[in-house]
């Protein structure tokens, strides 16, 4: 296991320590339950402020519960969660809606709202704090863009296929400009083509506002996928780095029933001993 | 009192033993989880933000959508009154007070408890569902990520709509089924309707009234806080949902007649003082 890569703006001046710039999110010896065996054991993670952390596992491991720790939809049994610096573990649900608006997610199945049409799911939030229609509309066909659906903007979530649905399930997360996106398998169920949509997507977030995130997910192609390429704003699609470079800001974390087991870069990942990494890789 | 030991039991006794205390707890905790579930509905109409917009179109749901049954159940229960009643009144020579007799049935007790079964019936099942369904679609989840109180936006405007629209469901009931009975006693019983209308109007007393419409503000309670807990309770996927439904219907139906029975009592003793 390594220590998270160093993020960009963290200080190097010669003859002064490295100030390590406080992360995004801290999870600290985290465990939980539900009536049975741990979910989630000892769990102890950091994300910074440009990172994006890849949280792999098998299915039923923990990540979705991990995840929802993340932003306070649960709470833990033990240790300590920060998100933004303040410590959520213990707060009341009041006091977390603050920090959850800075926060966007992305859910396994998109979780949109049946009942409202797509402009009204993108706008939820907008329409909550009663944003004049004209500039909810605005915004609304700029996230539309950012995920290449602007035809939909008055349908219901029922007319959308399954790859749509994710990208209105991201637009809706991205339409505030979040300080931290949490994905909950984006790509799972999906065909490989759409697969590669929605990572794109998730890249364009990561190389154009540069935001932190943690991406859970099954998949290795989209993992590997996103640490080996970025997005060309110019082109407007995703290319390929270099011949054995990966983005140092995406990194990897694993779980094995529910104790995390690896954390660290695409190299130290490749590269690592421990069995059962290497047999998941396989 | 002297313990018996725990091992002088049998395996089986012990088994029900542990049975019994299991669903003990269960029930004292479900009373409890629902106790602060309702205080916390109640509680948030009085701080911000209230949603008005969500408030009127349960109105609209619960209140116009369940018009219909009531009023043909108001209309077919006075009828069946009348018709029953004519038959026993006419043994005593006072088949001219079925309009008392009806009247009086309905407003105080069949028109809040059978508008309050027939509203359970089709909304406290409609509201288990649809919660129940955003819990397994994580749409709650979702709610509570975007940074809205599920319980501020989705249960406290529906008990209060609840509330507001049984107590004109009920008079609506009490109304259309004086005029059942009034049907029944001039089309099909062949005697007076002023005579009718004159018992029944004679017969009521303010008392009455406000039992029959204290009523209905308990069973809009109990119909939407039961219909929304059992839907945000939900656990188990598609097959839970069923379960929430079936559970709310049934609690909510019990709760009803429990609570008005309850209510009666304390009313009588009450309102025997004025």
């Amino acid at each position: 296991m390594s220590a998270p890569e160093p993020a960009p703006g963290a200080s190097s001046l010669p003859g002064q320590a490295a100030v390590e710039p406080t992360p995004v999110v801290a999870f600290q010896n985290v465990s939980i339950s539900f009536d049975g065996p741990p979910v989630l054991q000892d769990v102890s993670f950091t994300v910074g402020p440009t990172e994006t952390r890849i949280l792999l596992g098998p299915a039923g491991v923990g990540k979705s519960v991990l995840l929802k720790l993340t932003n306070g939809l649960l709470q833990p049994d033990q240790g300590s969660i920060r998100l933004f610096g303040e410590e959520i573990s213990r707060m009341s649900e009041e006091a977390l809606f603050p920090l959850r608006v800075r926060t966007g997610i992305v859910f396994q199945e998109g979780a949109l709202f049946d009942s409202l049409t797509v402009r009204d799911n993108i706008a939820y939030q907008l329409i909550q704090q009663q944003v004049p229609d004209d500039v909810i509309d605005a915004r609304v066909h700029e996230a539309l863009h950012f995920v290449e659906l602007d035809q939909t903007f008055s349908l219901f979530p029922g007319s959308l296929s399954g790859g749509m649905k994710r990208r209105v399930a991201i637009a809706r997360a991205l339409i505030r400009q979040p300080e931290l996106v949490l994905y909950d398998s984006p790509t799972g169920g999906l065909d490989p083509i759409t697969s590669t949509t929605i990572i794109e997507l998730v890249m364009k977030q990561r190389d154009f506002y540069h935001t932190p995130s943690i991406l859970v997910t099954h998949r290795l192609q989209d993992a590997f996928t996103l640490c080996t390429h970025r997005f060309d704003s110019e082109l407007g699609h995703m290319v390929p780095l270099p011949k054995g470079h990966a983005d140092p800001n995406t990194t990897f974390l694993m779980l094995e029933e529910g104790r995390l087991i690896f954390d660290g870069s695409l190299h130290d990942i490749v590269h690592t001993d421990n069995k059962f990494v290497r047999e998941f890789l396989l | 009192m002297d313990h018996q030991p725990l091992a002088s039991f049998s395996p089986k006794e012990i088994m029900a033993i542990d049975t019994i205390d299991r669903t003990a707890k269960q029930i004292v905790l479900t009373v409890q989880d629902y106790s602060l579930f309702a205080h916390r509905a109640v509680m948030n109409l009085f701080r911000p933000p209230r949603y008005w917009v969500d408030f009127l179109l349960q109105c609209d749901i619960i209140g116009v959508g369940s018009t219909a049954i009531v009023l043909l159940s108001g209309f077919f229960t006075g009828g069946v009154l009348a018709l029953q009643s004519a038959s026993t009144l006419s043994e005593f020579g006072a088949s001219n007070l079925t309009g008392r007799f009806v009247s009086l049935t309905m407003i105080r007790e069949l028109g809040p408890v059978l508008t309050g079964v027939m509203v359970s019936g089709r909304n406290a099942s409609s509201m288990a569902s649809e919660l129940g369904s955003m819990i397994v679609t994580e749409q709650i989840d979702a709610m509570r990520a975007l940074g809205v109180d599920p319980m501020r936006k989705l249960v406290t405007p529906r008990i209060f709509a609840c509330v507001s629209m049984l107590l004109f469901l009920t008079i609506l009931a009490d109304f259309f089924g004086i005029l059942g009975g009034a049907f029944v006693t001039v089309f099909m019983n062949h005697q007076d309707g002023l005579q009718y209308f004159s018992t029944a109007w004679e017969a009521l007393r303010y008392p009455d009234i406000v039992q029959g419409l204290v009523k209905p503000l308990f069973s809009g309670f109990i119909i939407a806080s039961v219909g929304c807990f059992y839907g945000l309770r939900t656990t188990g996927g598609t097959e839970g949902v069923g379960r929430s439904t079936i559970q709310a219907v049934v609690s909510s139906s019990v709760l009803i007649i429990v609570a008005d029975f309850l209510l009666t009592q304390i009313l009588l003793s009450l309102l025997s003082r004025l």
